[in-house]
């Protein structure tokens, strides 16, 4: 057994028994980057360091980080080239909270989709990431490299950022354990704005112990974020109990009739039996507004980006055209013009448009109106139930170039994980089995806002009892 | 909701992106697709709903003004693409 086929807790206790160092384990995922990222590509810019990952020695495990989330000294540059070359002045709180906790940070960052636009990791600037259990299929999106890192054993543990379900989508598709905090849970201080009602940062791992240890590292009050709340962080790992006797968990009918693939279907009707067996009481629920969570998320996640991204204008960090420019908005808009990527322009333009005189009320306040209702959903059905259990994608991994040509198509593989960061409920993906080709099912249990610990009771009771997450993909 | 080109290279104008012709064309197309998908949201009568903007029951978040560390110009300065001395250099504003 390598170092880094281990996960962070059986290598805390190895450090802690004197049987291996932070140097060995270091050494160790080094020499599986250099192997095997190659094929995968979870890593950008991986020719600019010499050697992956000996840059920055602690006493600690590792971090992978997503592109977008603020490493002082380290590029960082979302994947996209309006930012090329950006190393931010400052750490994000949550890089500054796994330096405390006595974390190694890894110089190298994970790919992911332009500003976290996507579903695939299809559209970086670097290119697609592959995903480890077949090289033709995408890993997911946005956080597509830090699941497929994970997958690949090329990181202990990762962090990403989810806005529509770029954590747990990908966690499914590369069959590591993704979590989506409730909305405030953790910091966003320092992670680069896609939408600020949506976006949050959250752990990609192995097992769900090591999700709850991240947990523990990363969660918190920052006074810089004003949507950060101050509440007492509880130690997540004295949730992990192999018991879920008596557990309501709600199956929401909405989400098992349109676009889910039969097979994926059978495998979360087998962990919901399964789930029964070890002794919760499943009932069904009803989400009756799930069908217009697409459309509303998109128009209020590109409104808010469209916002956010006004801030790449070519003048204080990253790319400026070369286009000779008669004014300053000419410089703007070359820059712009020139450094945004398809998808990247098709949500800005789009959120603009819904935010533009006349059309305000029409779709904005529209959007807005109708997430009171999908919010309201999910309050009525937790009064019935502690937990409610779903897919987390209708399909297993999708090959790469399959959806590009159609972006309603990829927007609508985000269909059950959307609603959630609409309502800022906290949502955990976790390996459920295998389609008949071979790709990771992600099962997704959902509750109540800072109702993080039934999620890993369940979650934990659910992975101690199958062998899911023991499976390795060969690479 | 039709979105046609000239809707189009408007809200590129508003969103300060040159467009070429080529993206013109299959942006029109493109969003005039997922605009009519979101057109669904007007099936719902709304009349007595209140719009969610934020979802914690959060307002007003405020601290006390005391003057704090912030970041030195040399690190502020280090990531642009043009300075001179202690400022962000850019074309002409004023005509």
């Amino acid at each position: 057994m390598e170092l880094y086929q281990l996960t962070a807790h059986e290598l805390l206790d190895k450090i802690k028994n004197g049987e291996a160092s932070a140097q060995n384990i270091a050494d160790s995922l080094a020499k599986r980057i250099k192997d095997k990222d190659s094929k995968v590509k979870a890593y950008v810019r991986l020719s600019e360091h010499r050697t992956p990952n000996t840059e920055h020695r602690t006493n600690g495990i590792p971090v992978s980080i997503k592109d977008n989330i603020c490493t002082e000294g380290y590029n960082t540059e979302c994947c996209s080239k309006i930012l090329a070359g950006f190393k931010p002045p400052y750490d994000a709180t949550v890089i500054r909270k796994l330096k405390a906790a006595g974390m190694a940070i890894l110089p190298l960052k994970t790919n992911m989709d332009e500003f976290a636009f996507g579903s695939s990791t299809e559209n970086s600037c670097f290119g697609p990431t592959h995903n480890p259990w077949d090289l033709e299929c995408v890993p997911g999106g946005s956080s597509g490299g830090s699941a497929a890192a994970v997958a690949a054993d090329e990181a202990i543990w990762a962090l990403g950022s989810d806005t529509g379900g770029s954590i747990r989508q990908p966690a499914a598709f590369c069959g590591v354990v993704g979590m989506k905090p409730t909305y405030g849970r953790v910091s966003r201080y320092g992670l680069i704005a896609f939408a600020s009602s949506l976006d949050q940062i959250g752990p990609l791992t192995k097992d769900v112990r090591d999700c709850a240890l991240l947990m523990n590292m990363i969660c918190g009050y920052e006074p810089k974020d004003a949507t950060c709340v101050n509440a007492v962080v509880p130690d997540y790992t004295q949730a992990l109990a192999n018991d879920i006797k008596g557990i309501k968990i709600g199956i929401p009918k909405e989400y098992f009739i349109e676009g889910i693939e039969p097979e994926v279907k059978k495998i979360i009707e087998e962990a919901i039996a399964k789930l029964k067996d070890l002794g919760a009481e499943a009932k069904p629920v009803s989400l009756p507004h799930t069908r217009y969570a697409v459309p509303v998320y998109y128009i209020i996640a590109t409104a808010e980006a469209s916002s956010n991204l006004a801030r790449f204008d070519g003048v204080q960090y990253g790319w400026r055209s070369k286009e000779k420019a008669q004014n300053l908005i000419e410089m703007y808009k070359n820059t712009r013009g020139e450094a945004f990527g398809e998808e990247a322009k098709r949500r800005i333009l789009l959120g603009t448009f819904a935010l533009s005189h006349g059309y305000y009320d029409a779709y904005y306040l529209r959007a807005l109106k109708v997430r009171t209702l999908i919010k309201e959903d999910f309050d009525r059905a937790f009064g019935e139930c502690d937990c409610i259990v779903t897919p987390t994608s209708p399909t297993a991994a999708f090959k790469i170039g399959e959806k590009t040509d159609d972006p309603l198509k990829m927007y609508l593989s985000d269909i059950y994980t959307i609603s959630v960061n609409l309502a800022g409920i906290p949502g955990i993906s976790v390996p459920c089995g295998f389609t008949k080709k071979g790709l990771p099912v992600g099962l997704q249990v959902l509750a109540k806002p800072f109702a993080e610990e039934t999620l890993f009771k369940v979650a934990h009771t659910y992975e101690q009892n199958t062998e899911w997450h023991k499976v390795k993909a060969k690479i | 909701m039709a979105i046609n080109r000239e809707t189009v290279e408007y809200v590129a104008h508003l969103a300060r992106i040159q467009l070429n012709p080529q993206e013109l064309d299959k942006l029109a197309l493109q969003l005039k697709d997922i605009l009519g998908f979101i057109d669904k949201l007007s099936q719902l009568d709304l009349s007595e709903i209140k719009p969610t903007s934020h979802i914690l029951p959060l307002n007003n978040v405020f601290r006390e003004d005391k003057p704090q560390e912030s970041l030195p110009i040399e690190k502020t300065l280090a990531n642009t693409p043009q300075k001179e001395k202690s400022f962000f250099v850019v074309p002409k504003v004023i005509e």
